[in-house]
């Protein structure tokens, strides 16, 4: 298939179309509005709706009712709007509604700046709203994984009923490279959506979508019901990507635009003759545990680099169990403070330097 | 093979659309190519600036600390990334606008008077395919008949009547640095 040069945001738009997706509800904000933009122009050829609304707050309570009728729906917006959806991210978990979110993080706290952050790793991956709920994150480093990853969540949130996130920033947002977009494919067990309220249609059964649960035990129950499914998730959902890690004395650990940084870094420090390979988390929850445990069994030392001042580092070192090192590296975000593979590579220096 | 390039000058003189086709240009040429751009919220006369990697392998980093094939724009750009540029590197200038550029000794610099010849091939907003041609001229990682091809490629069918102005200031500056 012929290879299209485009934006990392629009690759979302896209891949969220051929996946079925028809309804988007949205308000702009910098640095995503492309996804908008896009499927504003796009989804109405395919008989898809378009909204923008009013707030954020009003676009993911759209999705959500959008979610609970049955259909194949998402929003997307940048930090600071997505932390005015928490709630009605924390009622789709409650309501156990899939739903796609996309975050293409800016800086931050507060208003912040348009620029690159990770700053949102807790925030996605902890739960972000109230209640103890945990939701699908997915972290892209490159245009075509945009695309790719955009499916994957559709399906993986129609699948478990859990709220998928796709969490990328300003540099895989903004970026334009080679994309090949490829025709969706539903998985043949993906289940069908019979808790839908689409109308009675005939049958004599009552559905409810709802989060609230007043009898004795009837929450706890309904609680430990949604942890036995992110128990689930982990089991079978983790995606990551080694590379060169097989013969690895050291180990990057990165997601997303930091990965893609820290890839550069590693390759300089293996011209250099350093064997130094990267973890990268593709899926942060669910996280790669098991494989960061793995390097941990075969004593490896580690670095993580973030665009914060350090958080996806604790579940690494939760991961690890005290067995090794895990040193971290991050700038805050905010204008000019990109970190470079040069810098990188020179932490890989020192941090090797130091176990050697 | 991995090369990059950065780009820089003020919102308005097309920095970001010579980036953009030279990146399209190797996407079409079967390379593989990012292009990461950076502006200020300012429609005209802010900072602008991008960065191409091109890789016949895996791209890793869009973003580069010390490029190594660097066009300056404009004289802010010039303090800013000039001293960033990769030793043994190359940069064009374009001393139009750049007068006082120190000239390092560790990398090579050329000096293009690419706002001047701008004019003279019709317009000063001619000025990113000046450079571009003139890029190309020392760097043949795509052909200029593939950049010109390109620029038709990424041009919206009602700005094709601007394409014989383009490809005459990518011609001026080609011709300047392939002598």
């Amino acid at each position: 298939m012929k290879r299209l040069f485009v934006k990392g945001n629009e690759a979302v738009a896209m891949g969220a179309i051929e996946a079925g997706c028809r309804y988007y509800f949205g308000y702009p904000i910098t640095p995503q509005s492309d996804i908008p933009e896009y499927i504003a122009r796009e989804i109405p050829k395919v008989g898809g709706v378009f909204i923008q609304a009013e707030s954020e707050i009003a676009s993911i309570n759209m999705l959500l009712g959008a979610s609970a009728s049955g259909a194949r729906a998402m929003t997307s917006s940048s930090s600071p709007g997505i932390s005015l959806k928490q709630e009605g991210i924390s009622y789709m978990s409650g309501s156990e509604l899939p739903g796609l979110i996309v975050n293409i993080c800016r800086s931050g706290p507060g208003l912040g700046g348009i620029d690159a952050s990770q700053a949102d790793y807790f925030q996605s991956v902890k739960g972000g709203g109230h209640g103890g709920y945990r939701i699908i994150v997915l972290a892209p480093d490159s245009v075509q994984e945009m695309y790719d990853l955009t499916m994957l969540a559709f399906d993986l949130s129609d699948r478990y009923r859990v709220p998928a996130l796709l969490l990328a920033d300003a540099v895989i947002g903004q970026v334009k490279e080679a994309l090949v977009p490829h025709p969706y494919v539903a998985p043949a067990d993906l289940p069908s959506k019979e808790w839908a309220v689409a109308g009675k249609q005939g049958r004599s059964d009552q559905r409810i979508v709802k989060s609230l649960y007043l009898g004795d035990g009837e929450l706890e129950a309904h609680n430990w019901r949604l942890h036995a499914k992110y128990e689930e998730l982990k089991k079978h959902e983790v995606r990551f990507e080694a590379y060169q890690t097989e013969d690895a004395d050291f180990v990057v650990t990165a997601f997303g635009s930091a990965a893609r940084i820290a890839k550069s870094a590693v390759m300089m420090a293996r011209e250099a003759g350093l064997k130094v390979g990267l973890l990268r988390p593709v899926t942060l929850f669910p996280f790669p545990e098991q494989a960061l445990s793995e390097l941990a069994d075969r004593g490896i030392p580690m670095l993580c680099v973030e665009l914060n001042t350090g958080q996806m580092v604790d579940d690494v070192r939760l991961a690890v169990k005290c067995r090794v090192d895990v040193a971290f590296y991050g700038r805050a975000p905010g204008a000019g403070s990109l970190p470079t593979p040069e810098e990188i590579f020179k932490q890989i220096q020192k941090n090797m330097a130091a176990k050697l | 093979m991995i090369q990059d390039f950065f780009m820089a000058g003020f919102g308005g003189q097309g920095v970001l659309l010579a980036g953009n086709l030279l990146a399209y240009t190797a996407i079409e040429a079967g390379l593989n190519a990012s292009f990461f751009p950076a502006y200020g919220v300012e429609k005209r006369g802010g900072a602008a600036n991008c960065t191409v990697v091109l890789s016949d392998g895996d791209i890793g980093s869009p973003v580069i600390g010390h490029p190594s094939t660097v066009l300056l724009f404009n004289p802010l750009a010039a303090e800013k990334y000039y001293p960033q540029v990769k030793v043994g590197g190359f940069c064009l200038a374009n001393s139009s606008l750049i007068k006082d550029l120190s000239i390092r000794s560790d990398i090579e610099t050329v000096m293009i008077p690419a706002t001047d010849m701008a004019i003279e091939a019709g317009d000063a907003r001619l000025i990113n395919m000046v450079m571009l041609g003139a890029l190309l001229g020392r760097n043949q990682i795509v052909s200029l008949d593939a950049v010109k091809s390109g620029l038709a490629g990424i041009l919206p069918e009602r700005n094709h009547r601007f394409l014989p102005m383009n490809n005459k200031a990518i011609d001026a500056g080609f011709a300047f640095t392939n002598r």
